[in-house]
Order: C-alpha cells, then structure tokens, then sequence
C-alpha cells in the first residue's frame, strides 16, 4: 500500500491521468459499441474516434486521415520503422528508446556528444556514404530530457532524400501547442514549411476551440537570438559544442508567441510516434502520425481492416478519448522547469553531476548521477523516504544495467549511478522540498566518504 | 410501410443485441480499474518504488485470474491490445521462429470460417515462404476432424481454428482437433475471443499451444488482450516488435495496468458467473427464437443447433434484406455480419463458407444476446423484428429517450 505522502516524480514512466482525460474516458466507457459497427451504438463510438483523431492530428501537425491509433509508443516506433525502414538503410540516435534500438536491430548508431546531443556532422557523412535511409531520432530522451535538433536533422535528411521517423512519446505533451523552439540553433524563422493540407471532412463536429487554432498554421516568430525560450537556458548558444556550465534559471520566457513545439510541420519529419499514458491519458494506446505522401503504410498487425489496413484490431474509443482530450489539456510543461531547477540545485549541492544538463531539454526532467553510489541503491533509498523516481527508463529498471543512453554520452562508470527525476504535470513546490530533503539524506547515507563534495 | 404502433414497451434506451461485436464494460469492472487510472497509475515496470510495485502486483493478480479461467499458469499469459494483436503474434511469431530454426514444414492450416485477422495473417505468410491452406467448413460450420487430418498428411508447421466463430456462433472441437494436430506433429493455435468466459476451456488439459483472448468481447475494456503461451513443452515464438523487452521478450511496450485489471476482474466475473449465465441468456434466445419462428415461417438458423453459444443467433430471413431490417428498427442493434467488416457491401464470407447463396446471406442478421439482456429487451426485439419483417418501419423513440451515454 502506498504512504499516504508518496510523492511521485517518475513522470517519464508514466503520467498521471490528467482530469480531462478521465472525464472524456469515463463518458466513452458509458457508451457501448464497436466502432466498426454501423447501428447506432456504432456510430456514436465512432464519433468519439473521428472526433479524437481530428483533435489529435490538428494538434499535432497532420491530417486525421494520416493518423493510424496503435497500442501505445512502442508499437508506434515499431510500426515506422517496418513501414518506412523497407529497403532503406537505417541509421538511429544512439540515445534511442529500446523500441527504436530493437525494431532496427543493425541499423548504423549515429553518435552523440556528452550532453546527448546528435552529431549532425556525423548524420552528414553517414547520409552520404549509402543509399537511401530511414533516420531515428527521438525530440526528447526518457532517461535526460535532452532535446535533439530536429528540424536541422530533418533538413540533413531531406537533402539526401532519407525519411527521418521522430520518436515524440517523452515531447508529445511536454512541448506542446503553445511551447517553444525545439532547438536554439533552430531559433529562426523556418526557411520552408510543409504546406498544410485542409483537414477532411470538417464540420464542426464537437472540436474544441484550441483544435481549430492548431490547424491554423502559427505565425513565423521573430529571431529571438539572446532571449529565454522557457527552457532553463539562455541563448544563443553553441548547439553541439555545449560547455559542461549549469545554465542560469530563467525569467523571460514567452512562449505564447512561439511555434508549436511538437508538430509533423514545425519538426520537417515523416513521422511521429505518439503515447498517451506517457501526455498524462490512458495507456495502452498510442498513435503513428505520418505524412501525407507516406501514409498508406503496410500494417504491422493486420486483419479486419480497422485504420484503413495500417492496424487491425478494435479501436479503443475510451483509451482513444482519453488521449485526445489529455493531448488538448497539455500546455507547455516549461512551469516546472523552476522546481525542477530547484531539484537540481540542490542535488548538485549535495553531490550529484547533471547528465546532459549543458543542452535544451524537457523543462520536467533532470537526470542526476551521484559518483560511487549505485543507482539502483539511490533508488531504494529514495523509496523509503517515500519518493518515486527511477534509475533510467522504466522498461529496463529491472535490470541493474549501464544505461546505454549515459553510457553513449561518455558518462562512464556514471552510467550505472544515475537517477531519472521525472515531474509530472501535477508536481508541487512541496513535492520538490521532501526531493530535496531526501536527497539530502540519502546522498549524506550513501556518498563514499572519499568522494570530493562538489563545491 | 405502415409506422408500428403495438410495440411492447421498450426500455428507455436502444436494445443492443450485438454482443459478438463488442460488449458493454461490465460496471464492476469499471470500477475495479478506475483507482488503478486515477491513483494507483505507477508503470508496473518501476517495480522498485512503491507505486510501481503496486502496479505490479495488480499486473499479476490479473494475470494468475486469467489463467484460472483458461486452465493455464499465469506464466503463460502474456498481454497485448487484443485478440487481432494475439492472433498475429501467435501464427507468424510461430512460424518465423520455427523458420529461423531450420524447420522444413511450411504448411499452415487455417479454417475459412475463421476471424479475418487470422486469414490475413495466414495470407500474409504467404509472402514468406509459408503455405497457406484454408481447409472447409460443413453446413453447420463445424470442421470435419477428417479433413484436418487430409491436410495434416503434409507435414504442418502450425494448426490454427478459432474456438467460437464470431458469426454463427458455433463451437469448434478445439480438444479433438488440437489432439489431430499435435499428433501430426503440429502446433496448435485456437483464437478464443469468442470462447472465452462462454464455454468451459482447459488449455493445458486439451494440450493447446497458442491461444488468443479479448477483453471486450467479454465485458473487460477494448484495448487489452492476452496470449496464452504453453510452457511445457515450451513454444517459441519470434516477437511482432520488441523494445523494453516485458512479457518475457514476447510483446514489447509499458502494460497498460488499468486495463489489465479489468480484463482479470472480468475473467474472474465469468468463472464464478459462466454456468448461471449461460443458462439465463439460453432462456432469452429460445424465447426469442421461438416468437420468431412462430411469426415467421421459413426462418432458418445458421450454424450447428448444438454445438454453439448460448448467446448468438444467426437467422436467415424468408423475405426481407437485413439491410432493410435493420434500417426499420434503428433502435435495434444486431448486425448483418462481423462488426470489422460491417460497412462492406460484401456478403459475408463465413455464410458463403456455409454454403450460402449471397442472395441469403444478404437476408441473414446476426443476433448476440449478453449479460446486460433484459427479458424487455428480448420482448421488444422480437416484435420489432417480426414487425420490421412484415414491411413496418419501427419508429425511433427520439422523445424521452435517454440517449445513449
């Protein structure tokens, strides 16, 4: 049973069920139906489905016609790289999530720098030694945050003509409609855009107010060399040559004026995959949103002929409810960069190094390596002062492995030191004082006695 | 068309008598799931801190329920999103792994009645090497165990027949036939959507290999599904996809703990519920059979009388389309085939498999009666129908109605 106090910072496990979400879950639950069927309880089940895959396409850049619902983020990369990896050479991020790394099992590694960064130049010499490619790279790692220059690697891949599939699960919802620049060397106005195609069949059925303004294309910003993005993080700065400085909290930032952060447009990919227990929805139910050019994809999991071929199986009007309403509640999770701050402030002052800290990341996480004190270990520890995180991603916490994400940043022997601290979107001020007082404790507890303190 | 005026009083919302497309979330399974939505929400992977361990332990209890139901061991239940994802992953991750390990035997017999995503999934192995055979079905749906054994004289690699078909309702012996094949040296697979939480199953007594469930098949929430994988001896399969590597490697992705719970609590509803269940909806079907049949000569049942379901009827009728039918009783939810396949214009293929005609076929509902049948329900339904049949348009109760939630 849980303490009563359980303070809960694993967000990148999952999200909390945003209230939205239950609401518009429990209402699809109330009805019954297969979406499938044409009789009345049929079609109702049906609206919700159509009315959440026109809600989650505006959202995120596409057309309802090209989003394909799947059991959840894995299946998604998965699906993408068996429909758009086919006769393509594969290259992915090295920092991949195991869904990529394994669904592309031989692919190429493209390298990353020490805060988890891509190195472009890499991608530039790996596009340019073969034919055609399917390129992997995630917007935002699950284990540090860390954001990846998409759009320049979009660029990249479209001047030699490769497909780039981006892995939005940990972004979706934390960079959202109202966020920010996805990478400050991308803080310019977009040299080209995707046309926008008109979106089927809109009548005016049911959609939210912030639906219709997502299918409006946002205005170009202005350059904002100089200024805060509501990341923790000044600008301009040295996009893959990052300084290993912890970056001044921020006080400007205005991300109402900005582009939408996750978006198949703002991002110049093929492909998103998309999770919704991890944007605060139900899980078990994800989506795969592509391009329209690329959208008549071959199925994974075949049979009946749900999502015109792409994906068998009866839709999940509940879960998919769930989703599209927790995608519309999402805002910019830039308010928690703060508390975050705060938590790492205060774990660097008790010993702790921040992996990935000198590069953009998702203003909720913070992935914190103490030297000589076993993740795992940090993690029990934390757990009897009533505090949930995790050592790396949840899939493989399990395992007392080497995080294979620290380890391609160079982290060494930290790689098996590190813990995620992941805030949901529900985190308080309080939540981050009995982190911070654990912390404390636990470092004190468990730190070698040897280890230099930091300063 | 006359408007009905002497319809038997109708409950206050549309009757839905399509329980072989989708069932209605049983409201104790609703409620068994919602903390683990809206409280209990750790990722069952986070094992060790306390939310996720919570998680966990609702993950197996789940698991140990719905393999109490099935006649297996919890360890041989592994989760997915449902029967489709089930059935894919059970034939081609049999039969892939079976190639990789060299094996000569690339036949794979599959029955014509069978779910479309089995066929398909068939079909698409096609494409691999693998020989796909689509044995016949007799007039009463049934598959003739000597035409198994015809086929199984090339050597098989996999055997896959559904338990319950989701048309017409009729019982495979799925006992006698997985002995055939396991005799022939063949794997076994057997989708039990339709089976399952209807009829009394022991997998591991019946020595079936692979098994695919649903859950909103049987009042647990859609979205969620389960594979039973024998462990003795143990069957091998290549993953559909992979990634963290849960369910043992053989399905990839974080488990979706509320519904997981709901698919446990749902099967362990039908353990305890299964036998008074059945009886009382076989109660309801024959009396709705009967008004029919009293009312409308010449009604004929598809399938095999015996060796089916409690809940499912499938009729054809002597004079009017379905399509015709149902559109005069729009407050009546049955449907003219599989619910995957509904909107097509096509006749079903598992009728034509009966042997027919499509002119019949295009006559023929499909009638599911579940746990939520009420006796009014049945009362209106077959006046409704027998109404509708005579030509009358059943008007819609658009006042008062409390519209579907």
């Amino acid at each position: 049973m849980a303490p009563a106090a359980m303070v809960y910072l694993d967000a990148n496990a999952t999200e909390p069920l945003r209230p939205e979400a239950r609401v518009a879950m429990l209402s699809a639950f109330d009805g019954v139906g297969n979406p499938s069927s044409i009789h009345r309880f049929g079609r109702s089940v049906r609206r919700v489905v159509e009315d959440a895959r026109e809600s989650l396409a505006a959202r995120f850049g596409g057309r309802p016609g090209d989003l394909v619902f799947v059991s959840g983020g894995t299946e998604a990369d998965a699906l993408a790289v068996h429909a758009l990896g086919r006769d393509r050479r594969l290259i992915i991020g090295a920092t991949e999530h195991d869904a990529i790394r394994s669904a592309a099992s031989g692919a190429s590694v493209l390298p990353v720098d020490r805060d988890g960064i891509a190195d472009l130049d890499a991608l530039r010499v790996m596009l340019g030694a073969g034919g055609p490619a399917l390129v992997c790279l995630m917007l935002a790692n699950n284990e540090t945050g860390t954001i990846q220059p998409i759009r320049e690697a979009a660029m990249l891949c479209r001047e030699y003509g490769a497909l780039l599939h981006v892995d939005a699960v940990q972004a979706g919802g934390r960079l959202g409609g109202d966020g920010f620049p996805i990478h400050p060397r991308e803080a310019v106005a977009p040299t080209t855009t995707t046309t926008l195609p008109l979106r089927e069949g809109a009548g005016g059925r049911g959609r939210h107010p912030q639906d219709r303004a997502a299918t409006t294309p946002p205005p170009t910003p202005p350059s904002r060399g100089g200024e805060s993005f509501g990341l923790a993080m000044p600008l301009p700065i040295q996009p893959l040559k990052h300084g290993r400085t912890v970056p001044p909290p921020t006080g400007t930032a205005d991300p109402g004026s900005l582009p939408s952060g996750v978006s198949l447009n703002t991002l110049l990919c093929h492909s998103l995959a998309l999770s919704s227990h991890k944007i605060g929805g139900p899980p078990g139910v994800g989506a795969l949103l592509l391009t329209p050019e690329l959208s008549a994809i071959p199925a994974l999991i075949t049979g009946g002929g749900q999502e015109r071929g792409r994906r068998g199986g009866t839709l999940a009007a509940p879960l998919i409810a769930g989703f599209a309403a927790a995608a519309a509640a999402c805002g910019n999770a830039a308010g928690l960069a703060p508390l975050r701050d705060a938590a790492e402030q205060a774990a660097i002052a008790a010993g702790a190094i921040v992996c990935g800290g000198g590069g953009p990341r998702l203003p909720n996480t913070t992935c914190l390596a103490l030297p000589g004190v076993r993740a795992d270990a940090q993690v029990i520890a934390l757990d009897l002062e009533g505090i949930a995180i995790s050592a790396g991603a949840a899939c493989s916490s399990g395992k007392v492995a080497a995080s294979h994400v620290l380890t391609a940043m160079g982290m060494g022997d930290l790689a098996a030191q590190a813990i995620r601290v992941s805030l949901p979107w529900n985190a308080t001020a309080a939540d981050i004082e009995a982190f911070i007082a654990a912390y404390q404790r636990m470092a004190d507890r468990l730190r070698p006695t040897m280890a230099p303190r930091a300063a | 068309m006359d408007a009905m005026t002497d319809l038997p009083p109708r409950p206050n919302r549309p009757v839905y008598l399509d329980n072989q497309a989708t069932t209605r979330c049983d409201p104790r399974v609703l409620a068994k799931m919602l903390p683990y939505f809206t409280e209990e929400y750790g990722n069952p992977h986070s094992a060790e801190h306390v939310m996720g361990h919570i998680a966990e332990t609702a993950v197996e209890d789940a698991r140990a329920e719905i393999a109490a139901l099935l006649g297996a061991e919890p360890r041989e239940i592994v989760f997915t999103s449902g029967a489709t994802e089930s059935n894919n992953i059970a034939i081609k991750g049999a039969a892939r792994f079976a190639a990789r390990m060299g094996t000569e035997r690339r036949r794979i017999i599959t029955v014509a009645t069978e779910h479309k995503c089995v066929l398909e999934t068939v079909a698409d192995l096609a494409d691999e090497g693998f020989e796909p055979v689509i044995l016949p079905v007799g007039a009463d749906g049934l598959l003739d165990p000597d035409a198994l054994r015809a086929a199984l004289e090339t050597p098989t690699l996999l055997v896959s027949v559904m338990g319950v078909n989701n048309e017409i309702g009729v019982v495979q012996d799925i006992r006698a036939l997985a002995a055939i094949a396991k005799e022939a040296g063949a794997l076994f697979h057997t989708d039990i959507a339709q089976a399952t939480g209807k009829i009394p199953l022991d997998l591991t007594g019946w020595k079936i290999d692979l098994a695919s469930v649903s859950g909103h098949k049987i009042y647990a929430p859609k979205g969620i599904g389960a594979l039973f994988v024998r462990r003795r001896p143990r069957v091998r399969l290549t993953p559909l996809f992979s990634g963290g590597g849960q369910e043992r490697g053989f399905r990839s992705g974080t488990l979706p703990t509320p519904l997981i719970v709901g698919l446990g609590e749902a099967c362990r509803l039908a353990r305890e519920e299964m036998a008074d269940e059945a009886r009382r909806i076989g109660t309801l079907r024959a009396t709705l059979l009967d008004r029919l049949q009293g009312a409308i000569p010449g009604i004929a049942i598809n399938g095999s009388r015996d060796a089916r379901i409690q809940g499912n009827l499938n009729l054809t009728f002597p004079a009017r389309a379905a399509a015709d039918i149902m559109a005069a009783v729009p407050d009546l939810c049955v449907s003219t085939g599989s619910a995957c396949s509904s909107a097509e214009i096509e006749p079903s293929y598992v009728l034509k498999a009966l042997g027919l005609s499509d002119d019949s076929a295009a006559r023929t509902l499909r009638i599911g009666i579940g746990r939520f049948t009420s006796p009014a329900d049945i009362d209106y339904a077959a006046a409704a129908l027998v109404a509708a049949h005579r030509g009358q348009t059943v008007a819609e109760h658009t006042a008062q109605r409390v519209p579907p939630p």
